[in-house]
């Protein structure tokens, strides 16, 4: 923002001395405040920057997480679409990581139901209806909560929740919709502050014209405001899940970690990130489990790029529109 | 445009000062420590020790270790331990690769894979008993090896079977490749493996579970049984209390040492921090007021394959 702004600033300046600065040496172009090759400099450092960084992880956790398959020949089929995880087993330990691979995705998707309908009420309230209220007091409360790091929620899931599941459900209230309910509420502000911005961003003449022809105000957010914001509120909705997907701490401590495939949202479960953050620092490096557990890491990332790939997807087709 | 142009300046003035005096603080700390080691070793005979200590592993040994890192660093000023946790995994790991001078880890070297147990030199400076708890609503005291084997591996659901309340048995493990549960599944269940249960890492929040679900059981040091503690039922096995006489007289069999591993002769510095630490003063205070049992005091030792002979 401000690199940009300097830049802008400088251009004009720069192209009455355009000739002072060409006799400039190199050194002396990268110190000049005026100069356009600081700028470019700074500016396609850092994308260079983050290009670098994302291929690095990926391949990284690439390496990493192909270990598995290629040095301890585990079957890659049989490692994802397995339903049995016993690592330590004496005799024949096996590596199936399917039961981690649905709960990551039970918990996201319950997780998504939960929050989108509170969510986009909630951005609606403050982009519609309380407009400087809702600028003025919802928007700041909403961006505390976003701040409020994952380990308070999962203390408050483990403190409240879980004995409220357990007197009201039976069991242990370790179980997949509690992690569900405290990841929803955790991404809950996210989905809703960018769903309120993209709900200001319909232009107002819609508005307008529905209210011309006799439109009362719900039928106006119903039927105009919503279908207009479409794309850009499943955005949001899809970047709260991904979210929620690579939420491992609070999951961890409400959700009971039991490698078996649920078979009703009162079963305990387990996530990609809980097996991991539990298992990691037991293994030694280059051990079996320890590589199983780096290609758990690859699975996350894939399938965190794929949300991604939703995303993009999603954008485009509004934009077309 | 000025306003800017101003902040940069202060913030490029901030930055370099930041490195100059850090630059200085090094230079200056690393002399003083040379000129005061050098001095007292002229001065007095008790050879002053200098320099730096990274312990890190097993999280079930790391406040033993912080403690007793504090009181060498008060008899050793010039000494800076530092004490990280990160799992026994780790601590192997790191210890082997040289990041860490001790590796701390709850479980044989030999016992890991993808680590070379010739090349670290093991040193037991602790002993940790376990047992299984049980919520005191499932009316156990007592369990035979066989009927806690069967209650862990899924053959048994209901506390009835094997003679306590109707009630459904809830187990709570610990993560794979964690020490507590290595040893609980290597001397209490035989090497049989647990059925699939919910699985904490920190003992605190197991020992919450246990107290809060009825019918749970689980298993934790024998530390976090306290005497007037009711919240849960420390569980006999074999009708032998799980007391810490009965570990160092061996009759009772869940126990492990706690390990300290340096990778091959340790330096003079690490050497005497580990003298230290199996001396009488720390063995006699620190090692029981944290919960475990001195290694001296024990009657029996253990190799690495689990096998129990009289010392």
């Amino acid at each position: 923002m401000k690199i940009g702004k300097m830049v802008t600033d400088a251009a004009p300046a720069s192209s009455s001395r355009s000739k002072l600065i060409n006799e400039k040496g190199f050194f002396s172009r990268l110190t000049d405040r005026t100069s356009e090759s600081r700028g470019k400099l700074l500016i396609y450092g850092s994308a260079l920057l983050m290009i670098v960084a994302v291929t690095a992880i990926t391949l990284f956790l690439t390496v990493q997480g192909l270990r598995s398959f290629v040095v301890d020949r585990l079957n890659f089929w049989t490692f994802i679409t397995g339903t049995e995880w016993f690592p330590d087993r004496a005799e024949n330990p096996s590596f199936g990581a399917f039961p981690f691979i649905f709960g990551s995705m039970a918990v996201t998707f319950l997780a998504a139901l939960i929050a989108t309908p509170i969510a986009i009420g909630t951005a609606i309230f403050m982009a519609e209806i309380a407009k400087k209220w809702g600028a003025k007091i919802m928007q700041p409360v909403i961006e505390i909560l976003v701040g409020i790091p994952s380990v308070v929620y999962g203390l408050i899931g483990l403190s409240i929740i879980v004995p409220f599941m357990r007197q009201h459900f039976g069991g242990t209230g370790f179980n997949l919709i509690t992690g569900a309910i405290v990841v929803g509420i955790m991404i809950l502000p996210t989905v809703a502050s960018i769903a309120a911005d993209s709900i200001r961003a319909v232009p107002d003449s819609l508005r307008q014209a529905s209210y011309a022809i006799g439109a009362t105000k719900w039928q106006t957010i119903w039927r105009v405001v919503i279908p207009a914001a479409g794309s850009s509120l499943l955005t949001a909705i899809i970047l709260g899940m991904s979210r929620a997907f690579g939420e491992a701490l609070a999951v961890q401590m409400v959700i009971g970690n039991v490698g078996k495939i649920p078979t009703s949202i009162l079963d305990p479960s387990a996530t990609l990130t809980t097996i991991i953050t539990l298992s990691m620092g037991h293994t030694t490096t280059g051990s079996l489990l320890n590589d199983a557990l780096w290609s758990l890491g690859l699975i996350l990332l894939l399938i965190s790029y794929v949300f991604i790939v939703i995303i993009r997807f999603i954008g485009k087709r509004g934009e077309k529109r | 445009m000025k306003k800017k142009n101003l902040l940069a300046i202060a913030l490029v003035f901030v930055l370099s000062l930041t490195l100059i005096l850090s630059g200085c603080g090094n230079g200056s700390g690393s002399s003083s420590s040379d000129s005061s080691s050098s001095s007292k070793d002229s001065s007095s005979s008790s050879a002053a020790l200098s320099g730096k200590i990274t312990i890190g592993g097993s999280t079930a040994l790391q406040p033993l270790a912080a403690q007793v890192a504090k009181e060498f660093m008060e008899k050793n000023p010039d000494v800076q331990i530092e004490v990280q946790g990160g799992g026994s995994g780790t601590g192997l790991s790191e210890a082997q690769d040289g990041n860490f001078d001790i590796g701390m880890s709850d479980v044989f070297a030999e016992s890991k894979s993808n680590i070379d147990a010739k090349a670290l030199k093991d040193y037991q400076v602790a002993v940790v008993g376990m047992t299984a708890a049980v919520n005191p609503k499932a009316g156990v005291k007592n369990l035979s090896k066989a009927d806690l084997q069967k209650v862990f591996t899924g053959q048994v659901k209901n506390w009835k079977e094997v003679g306590g309340k109707d009630l459904k048995i809830t187990l709570v493990n610990r993560p794979d490749g964690s020490g507590t549960r290595a040893t609980f599944d290597q001397f209490a269940l035989d090497n049989k493996t647990p059925a699939e249960g919910i699985t904490q890492d920190s003992t605190n929040t197991v020992k919450k579970i246990i107290s809060e679900t009825p019918g749970a059981v689980g298993y934790m040091a024998l530390s976090y049984f306290t005497a007037n503690d009711t919240s849960v039922t420390k569980l006999s096995i074999d009708g032998v209390e799980a007391s810490d006489d009965n570990v160092a007289s061996g009759k009772f069999p869940v126990w492990a040492y706690e390990h300290m591993y340096t990778k091959g002769e340790p330096s003079k510095l690490v050497k005497a921090f580990l003298d230290f630490m199996m001396s009488d003063a720390v063995q006699t205070k620190d090692v029981p007021a944290q919960g475990y049992l001195s290694v001296k005091n024990m009657k029996v030792q253990r190799d690495a394959e689990g096998k129990q002979t009289d010392k």
